[in-house]
This record gives structure tokens, sequence and C-alpha cells, in this order.
């Protein structure tokens, strides 16, 4: 064979390990992408199955307060009828308000911050709450990656040949860090 | 973050080498002055490889049994079980297995061999101590060494070290009765053997000193920066972090289960002098950063 052939074989050699490798990466985003939204969709499924029962105990001490009641209880029904991630994110900062409105008014009877069963609820949701907060870190992390590469020259020729497409970010519109922080630290 | 992986891989095989050459050593010796030959590298050589295994196997197992640490359900500790899964989702790793340690002085550590296979474990003294922010600091930073592999090179050392004291220690005591049996027996041989074990002993103890030097180097100071920055941006709030160390800094460090083969691993270093704070030799054998250095850097970010 002539050199010419060999320097075009050796190009051709060169661009598809290129594409097999941002092919790889592709894939290996798009995983983690999905791996993000289903660890999110656990916390927030975990969510949904705690609130009735923070309702049903703060109510058992302050039953007069229906109005942040039933505030919480739409809030959860929309979430779990939400679809896709902009309209979720909308519905989960509902429920997030809800339960800082809960809390705020639990601080008003002493008898049941006493409660060991609204402690328990307390610590779960708290660490539920923190939880998603992780988990959305994260997910919005990998499609920060995956949106960066998909869009980007060479990879987004790659992209296109094979159907990947951008992701929306889990955002939430809170000023610090989205969960309700009550600390029970004894000691402090 | 993937240098520091793989060079903590690198390590961790280096050091291994490293003991396998040291064990060969000592076999050729042992071979040389018996006359026996090859046999003498060759057990040497088993002894090495079976070291190796078991510390890269159950080396974890051997940390925590060592710390006398507890593993823990989520019912009993509901907050710290919270808090390290959340931060395993936001490092996007598996849930490490979590333990308490029986100790008042508030100090954490992490071991295992990679993500799939770690455990973090905490004192009763950081649990009643810290807050819940505070409490996300500390896992955090304990959540990078597992990410970066730290577990793996810092388990490895803690069983070497130990097995190393274990040995040279049995050298010298088989030398100090087989001493005393050979004033009391009969045969000449019985003396050279354990002039024999002395030799290889207090080999042993010189090198001591020295597998110090390598624990510091290894396990260099620049790790735990690096875990306190990336434990930092895993919770996005340095100052949870940042509170949680000046709160070490006027905690007692006192531990009956600290010794010198696990002090690295550990978030703050451990005295073994009750109502003390680190003796001039600890100091002078450091393996952490100063706490108001490392609280300074956070304050940077």
């Amino acid at each position: 064979m002539s050199p010419v052939l060999w320097i075009v074989v050796g190009l051709l050699a060169v661009v598809l390990l290129a594409g097999i490798y941002l092919f790889n990466r592709l894939v290996a985003l798009r995983t983690r992408v999905d791996n993000g939204w289903s660890q999110i969709d656990v916390q927030l499924r975990r969510r949904y199955d705690l609130i009735p029962n923070l309702v049903e105990t703060v109510k058992g001490y302050a039953s007069h307060e229906r109005e942040v009641f039933e505030h919480v209880t739409e809030a959860r029904a929309g979430a779990m009828a939400a679809e896709g991630v902009d309209q979720q994110a909308q519905a989960e900062n509902a429920i997030t308000g809800g339960l800082r409105q809960l809390f705020a008014v639990a601080e008003n009877y002493p008898e049941l911050k006493a409660n060991q069963n609204f402690l328990a609820l307390q610590e779960e949701l708290t660490g539920t709450e923190s939880k998603i907060a992780y988990a959305r870190q994260f997910y919005n992390d990998q499609v920060m990656k995956l949106n960066t590469l998909v869009g980007s020259f060479p990879s987004n020729l790659v992209a296109k040949a094979f159907g990947f497409t951008t992701r929306d970010f889990f955002d939430i519109d809170d000023p610090e860090r989205g969960p309700v922080r009550v600390d029970l630290t004894p000691g402090t | 973050m993937y240098e520091e992986i793989a060079s903590n891989k690198r390590k961790s095989v280096l050091l291994v080498i490293g003991a396998f050459l040291f064990l060969g050593v000592i076999g050729l010796a042992i071979g040389y002055l018996f006359g026996t030959g090859p046999l003498g590298l060759v057990i040497a050589l088993v002894v090495a490889f079976l070291l190796a295994t078991w510390s890269y196997f159950s080396g974890d197992k051997v940390v925590l049994a060592s710390t006398r640490a507890k593993l823990v359900t989520p019912d009993e500790q509901p907050r710290l079980h919270n808090i390290v899964e959340g931060l395993a989702i936001a490092a996007g790793v598996p849930k490490p297995k979590v333990y308490v340690v029986p100790e008042q002085a508030p100090n954490a550590y992490a071991t295992g061999r990679d993500p799939e296979h770690s455990s973090i474990a905490v004192t009763e003294g950081l649990l009643t101590m810290m807050n819940r922010v505070e409490l996300e600091g500390v896992i955090a930073h304990e959540m990078s060494h597992v990410v970066d592999r730290d577990i793996l090179l810092g388990t490895i050392v803690a069983t070497l070290v130990g097995a190393a004291v274990l040995l040279s220690e049995f050298f010298m005591r088989s030398w100090w009765w087989g001493g005393i049996g050979g004033r009391r027996g009969n045969d000449s041989n019985g003396g050279g053997f354990g002039l024999i074990m002395f030799a290889v002993g207090f080999a042993l103890m010189a090198i001591a000193p020295l597998a110090g030097q390598v624990i510091k180097l290894s396990v260099s100071r620049n790790r735990e920066y690096l875990a306190d920055a990336q434990g930092a941006l895993l919770t996005r709030y340095p100052p949870g972090l940042i509170s949680a160390l000046q709160k070490l800094e006027t905690a007692p460090t006192a531990m009956r289960s600290a010794n010198n083969a696990t002090a690295h691993l550990w978030l703050n270093q451990p005295s073994r002098i009750p109502g003390e704070k680190n003796s001039t030799m600890e100091r002078l054998f450091s393996t952490h950063p100063p706490l108001a250095e490392r609280i300074r850097r956070l304050e940077e970010m």
C-alpha cells in the first residue's frame, strides 16, 4: 500500500476510536442521570408515605390548625400527580413550604414536641428532605455534564447520530438548600 | 480526584511489594543462617502472600474489631443513618455500613477496600457533641476518603504495621524465653536459634520507626486537606465542618482503643494518654495536620 493510504487508514482509525470513546461517555452519563433521577424518586415517595402519618400525629394535638393540614395534604396529592421534571419540581416546592409551616405550628405545642412518635417522624422527614437535596445535587451535576457533552463539538455529532438529548435540571427555588432545617440535637 | 484514586492504588501496590521484599529478605537471611537454603524464602513469601490477601479482604474487619466498633441499625441511630445515606447519594456511591465506637472523645474514621465494601465509624462522643450540620460535615469528610480510595491504603497500612509490631514482639519474646531455656537446657543449637530470633526481632524493632515514617509519607497530610475540601463540596456548606473541627480543638482526644497502627485513619489524631492532649512524641510522629490550619483553609473556600 502507498503511504497516503496508510495515513488515510490511520486517520479513520483515530476518528473511529474517538467516536467510540464519546459514545461510551454519553451512555455512561445518561445512565448516571437516570440513576440520579430514580434516587430522587425513591426519596420523594418516602416523603409521600411519611406525610399522612405526620398529619395524623399533629392533628391529635393541634386539631384546629386545619388550614395547615389541608395545605400539606393538597400539596402531596399535587406532587403525586405531577408529570415531568419541571412540574415535579414545582409540586415538591409546595410540599416543602407546607411542611415548613407544619413544623412552625408544632413549635407552639410543647406536648407535641415531646411526643416520641412526632420526634421520630420529624427526624425521618428531615433526613428525607436532605436526601432529596443531595439526590438533586447529584442529578443536576450529572445533567450538567451530559448537557455539556451533548451541546459541544465534536461530541454533539455523536449525540445527534445516536439520539442523545439534553435533560432538564431539577430546580427548587429556595434561597438556601431546600430542606426544612430542624435541629433536635441534644447538648447544643 | 481521579489522580488521587490512581495514586492511592499505586501506593497500595507499592506497600504490598515492599512487605514482600522485606519478608523475603528476612526469609533469605534465616535460610542462609540455618543452611536450609531457599526454604526460608519460600516460607517468608507464603507468609507475605497470606498477609497481603488477608489485609486486602479483611483489613476493614480487623480495624473495626481493634477499635471495638459496633454495627448499628437505622432504628438505633436514625440521624446518623440518614446522614450517611444522604451523603452517599450526593457522592454517587453505595451506602457504607455504619458503626459506632464506644469512646467519649469525638472522632470518626472510614475503612474498607472500595466504595462497594466500605464502613464509616463514629464515636459516641461525636454523636452527643455534634449537631446535625456538624455531623454532616464530618461524615462528608469520611465519605471523601471512601470515594478517593484512601480507605484501601489506610487499611493496608494499618494491618501491615499491626502485623509488623506483632511479629517483632513474637521474635523478641521467643528469644527471651528461648534464651532462658537454653541456659537451663542442654543443646547448643538452641542458643544459635535464639540468637537468630533475636537478630530478626531486633531488625524488625529497628524497622518500626521507619514504618512510622512510611505511614507519614504515604498517608500524607495533604490527604486530610483534600478530604476536607471535597467534603465541603459534597455538603455545599463549609461552615458545618469548620464548626465541627472547632469543637474538636477543645475536646478531649484520649481513646482507650487508639494505637499506632490505626492513628492515621481517624478524623482527628487520637491520644493514648487519658486527660492529656497529644504528647511531644505523638506530635513528632503526627499523622494529621493541625486543626487550626485545616479550619483556616476551609474558611478560605
